[in-house]
């Protein structure tokens, strides 16, 4: 599972790090960093609830 | 679970529902109700990229309204009437005709209409944003290049269209019948901030004013406003009148029922109406343990939580396992002119309000509130990252004082 996030479209409203702040987090600069694109299996509720909780649909899982 | 659920409204709430009933094993048959024939969108948009051109109506469209998840969608159909004890629903077709549905279960996500000016109806020019067909009409008088647009009401949604508004070069009265803007949700002193943001980005904030009646005239049989007499006295001209004064609950087809509605379906801390039957999403009335009071939240987040719990209450009722209490912390976001407003928590106007990180006087600014040493909640102005961390104090059960005092370590 890879994590994809079109950073057109995000706007650093860090939803997704409320939910796994160990793969996602925004900092002082206002962006977004993706920690690790990779992330094990065993976060895959997470990195799905990330997907549906993003206002701005910007964040998606590639099978890879 | 194979039976048949109905769902009513094929928005936020309701598609959530839908999606979690069927990737949760829900195999019987899902049929989705709406009165809007357009397909499920996402409404948030719609007071901002839509109205200033940035989104066209393709990308808005809800994800899960786009997955295969094998739903019956029934759109520009609305629900009239149930009877419980028949199990049944009376639905109207977009040509009128009624017919019944038998369910075994429903879910009532039918939520909110946006509230009108008395006797506005028919007068062009008189707008509000809550469909994506509102939006448009608006944004296509916006694109006409009127000289000024009245907003009526202060709230999120009528600052998110004065921004939206500014954002085109479109000059903007804004007006508001309370002394301060969202100072029932913010209290006094964030509410005058906000005041600020607006007044900052050129907007003339007319505050502590009604209005009185709208100005029309009259051209080739065709009503269209021409201003806005207020009750302080002034008279705005404006092309065009944007109403945002709140909204009315889509409960009427449910009167008569036996259901409870007061200011929303009432139910219990699974969102259980009445034996299978949950509600959810902005038309919601639920007892939050956590904030001491029942709640009805209109969040976008609340919405989704709040579909997903209705559909997981709806499986355990079935599977007759433990029901799990829906007591999510609201969190909520709003976009005003390039200022991101964010509140996590549920405060009442009168808590504290301590601003614990940067500055209200640069916009930038963390403030937490809190009922003597209870947190009720965190409000942030383009901080983000300091709202989603705080917010995890709920989780915590922070009281106010160590909220503060993790507030100064971020
Ligand atoms: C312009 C705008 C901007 C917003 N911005 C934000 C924001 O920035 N942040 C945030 O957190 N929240 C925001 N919100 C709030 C958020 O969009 C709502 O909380 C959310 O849409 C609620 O979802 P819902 O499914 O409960 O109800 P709704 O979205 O109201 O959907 C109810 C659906 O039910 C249908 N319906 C009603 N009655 C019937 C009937 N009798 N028969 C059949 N169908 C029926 C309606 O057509 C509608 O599609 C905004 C809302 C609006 C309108
Ligand atoms: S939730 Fe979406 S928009 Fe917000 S920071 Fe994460 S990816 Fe960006």
């Amino acid at each position: 599972m890879r994590i994809v996030v079109d950073f057109d479209l995000c706007e650093s409203n860090a939803v997704c790090m409320g939910i796994a702040p160990e793969i996602f987090e925004v900092r002082d600069d206002d962006f977004l960093y993706v920690l690790d694109e990779n992330p094990p299996e065993s976060m895959r509720a997470k990195m799905e609830e990330s997907v549906q909780r993003c206002p701005k649909q910007a964040i998606s899982i590639a099978e890879d | 679970m194979n039976s048949t659920t109905v769902i009513v409204g094929a928005s936020l709430a309701g598609i959530n529902a839908a999606r979690t009933l069927r990737l949760q094993g829900h195999t019987g048959s899902i049929i989705v109700v709406d009165a809007d024939s357009e397909r499920p969108y996402d409404r948030p948009p719609l007071s901002k990229q839509m109205l200033t051109g940035e989104w066209e109506p393709e990308k808005i469209l809800l994800p899960a309204g786009k997955e295969d998840l094998d739903l019956e969608f029934r759109l520009g159909v609305r629900a009239k009437a149930v009877d419980l004890g028949a199990r049944q629903i009376t639905l109207e077709g977009a040509d009128g005709t009624v017919a019944n549905t038998a369910f075994d279960s429903l879910v009532i996500a039918s939520g909110a209409s946006a509230r009108r000016l008395p006797d506005s109806a028919g007068i062009a020019g008189v707008h509000v944003v809550r469909t994506l067909a509102d939006s448009l009409a608006l944004r296509a008088e916006l694109e006409a290049g009127p000289s000024r647009v009245v907003v009526i009401g202060a709230g999120f949604i009528g600052a998110e269209v004065a921004s939206s508004c500014r954002k085109r070069g479109i000059e903007v009265t804004l007006v508001e019948a309370m002394p301060l803007p969202l100072e029932r949700i913010l209290g006094a002193e964030m509410g005058r901030v906000c005041a600020q943001v607006h007044i900052e980005n050129g907007v003339d904030l007319r505050l502590g004013t009604g209005v009185l009646q709208l100005e029309t005239e009259t051209v080739d049989g065709v009503e269209k406003v021409v201003g806005v007499a207020l009750t302080d006295g002034t008279t705005v001209a404006a092309e065009i009148v944007v109403v945002g004064i709140g909204v009315t609950l889509n409960v009427d087809w449910l009167e008569g029922s036996g259901f409870t509605l007061d200011d929303g379906v009432v139910c219990d801390n699974t969102l259980l109406a009445a034996p299978g039957v949950v509600a959810a999403g902005d038309i919601a009335r639920y007892p939050s343990a956590r904030f001491g009071r029942m709640l009805r939240v209109e969040h976008w987040e609340t919405a989704i939580a709040g579909g997903e719990a209705a559909a997981r209450r709806l499986l355990a009722e079935a599977s007759g396992e433990t029901p799990v209490v829906f007591d999510p912390i609201p969190w909520f976001w709003s976009d005003q002119y390039d200022r991101k407003i964010q509140l996590a928590g549920r405060p009442m106007p009168t808590d504290t309000c301590v601003v614990v990180h940067g500055s209200t006087d640069e916009f930038r600014f963390v403030a937490l509130y809190g009922d003597g040493d209870r947190l009720t909640g965190v409000l942030g102005m383009n901080r983000p990252r300091h709202v989603v961390q705080l917010r995890a104090l709920f989780e915590e059960g922070a009281s106010f004082s160590e909220a503060c005092e993790r507030a100064a370590t971020l």
